[in-house]
């Protein structure tokens, strides 16, 4: 076996088993919770007395306008100064939901706004009230539109967590770090890094697909438009 | 059964209901016809509070409701007039991601609660009624309009209204498609169910409907049998509006 392929197969292992202990958690854990916000900062906005939706367009205009990395320095280097001190991983997560709560925000809110209002007053006409048309008509509605936009957000997670690094997480890209430090190979350590994102970014563009043909399937029939 | 008394309503400046009065009985269909932004869609949809007047009251049997500008009626007179009313959309407005069926069942599961084996019969016999019983696992997208509009006429009479409301129902359709639906509207009215239709569409008002409502400007100008409004029309403006529907229609006698 030649050298750089003895390195790779060794390195691997390591770099495999940082990225399903750290960088796999971190990415989904930050979605859930960043989905979560993002949900309840869309409604917030669209149906909320107007001084809260304009907390959340603040909320949303503060982190879509700063670099991430800023915000995990902020986060983690920053806070213990005003007496808030949190490990390496909590604070990435804090920073991470807080972003993807800003992004997928505008996307939720987006496609609740694209369901017709034909649609709610069909739900309204037959005695639904606003929760139930949430639930049972608008949300169904909108997940379809949401999914494409909500799965790009996801994979692009997945490459964001690397940022995590940064303040001292040990995710994959770390353990790259680490790896290269002692071994002199970054060229070797960094692809193969890369490989293993690619991989992991594959199998849940997979699924994205699969799940993006099964919620609009109502609408893959012939015959629509008419 | 129903009664409209003094119903207003604006649109910011737009002044588009002056003072509606209008008395619907038990088992009677009529037809509000007029010219376009004559008021038509928005006295029907007012009377399921799809758009809430500013003054006025309505009656819709047991259930009085009182109009305040800038005032919501009380949530529980709001639903028990939404579950009083069925309504029929111009553009159909079955739910895309629901069956045939599903769309047909939804009120009955979620608003009142049936059981899922109750609500199925219901929905398949109601599906046998307007002709659709064997599309039921059809998605709507699938669908021609016509099958569309019966299927929500379906899904409409699902939870028992005491009264349909129709806006526009036909104008979507093409002739053929049209007649599908006006047969389906016919034969409920046969069975006695209360309607209260917005229409261009002098076919459905002239073979359904017992009673013509003539609006426009926001102003009821002429009520009477379908047979007397259309034929001799005691104003002018009425007179006039008869006329051009008939001109698109030059060998129509009735």
């Amino acid at each position: 076996m030649p050298p750089w392929l003895s390195l790779m197969w060794t390195s691997f292992w390591p770099l495999l088993w940082a990225g399903l202990a750290f960088t796999v958690p971190l990415t989904l854990l930050s979605f859930a919770g960043g989905l979560a916000l993002g949900f309840l900062t869309a409604l917030t906005r669209l149906f909320a007395p107007a001084w809260l939706a304009a907390v959340a367009r603040f909320y949303v205009w503060l982190i879509r306008g700063t670099p991430l990395m800023v915000q995990l320095f902020i986060i983690f280097y920053g806070l213990p100064s005003v007496g808030i001190v949190l490990d390496a991983f909590p604070a990435a997560l804090i920073g991470f939901v807080l972003n993807v709560g800003a992004y997928t925000s505008e996307v939720l809110r987006a496609a609740i706004l694209s369901v017709p209002k034909g649609q709610w007053e069909a739900s309204y006409s037959i005695g639904m009230t606003w929760a139930q048309t949430m639930r049972r008509t608008v949300l169904p509605l909108a997940t379809r539109v949401a999914v494409p936009p909500l799965s790009n957000s996801f994979i692009a997670l997945i490459k964001d967590t690397s940022l995590a690094a940064a303040v001292t997480v040990p995710e994959m890209f770390q353990a790259a770090q680490r790896i290269a430090s002692v071994t002199y190979e970054p060229l070797i350590l960094y692809c193969e890094t890369a490989l293993i994102y690619l991989l992991f970014s594959s199998v849940l563009s997979t699924l994205q697909n699969r799940l993006e043909i099964r919620v609009a399937r109502h609408v893959a029939n012939p015959g629509h438009g008419r | 059964m129903i009664r409209l008394r003094g119903i207003e309503k604006s649109f910011g400046d737009l002044h588009v209901l002056k003072g509606i009065d209008l008395t619907i009985a038990e088992g009677s269909v009529t037809a509000l016809i007029g010219p376009s932004g004559s008021g038509k869609s928005t006295l029907l949809r007012s009377v399921n509070l799809l758009e809430l007047p500013q003054a006025g009251t309505m009656s819709l049997g047991d259930t009085t409701v009182t109009f305040h500008a800038g005032a919501r009626p009380p949530t529980e007179q709001l639903y028990a007039v939404r579950r009083a009313t069925g309504m029929v959309f111009q553009d159909f407005q079955l739910f895309a991601h629901r069956s045939v069926l599903g769309n047909v069942m939804e009120s009955l599961i979620t608003v009142h609660r049936w059981s899922y084996a109750q609500a199925r019969e219901r929905a398949l016999s109601l599906l046998d009624k307007v002709g659709m019983r064997h599309k039921a696992e059809a998605w709507p997208a699938t669908l021609s309009g016509g099958q569309q509009q019966r299927v929500a006429i379906a899904r409409a009479l699902a939870p028992s209204p005491r009264v349909l409301l129709c806006d526009e129902p036909t104008s979507a359709l093409d002739p053929e498609l049209a007649a599908e639906v006006v047969e389906v509207l016919g034969q409920l009215a046969k069975e006695g169910m209360t309607m209260l239709m917005a229409t261009h569409d002098l076919r459905l008002a002239a073979t359904i409907a017992h009673n013509v409502v003539f609006l426009d400007g926001g102003y009821v100008v002429e009520t009477g049998s379908a047979r007397d409004v259309f034929t001799r029309p005691s104003q002018a403006r009425t007179a006039g509006f008869v006329a051009s529907l008939r001109d698109a229609l030059p060998d129509w006698s009735i």
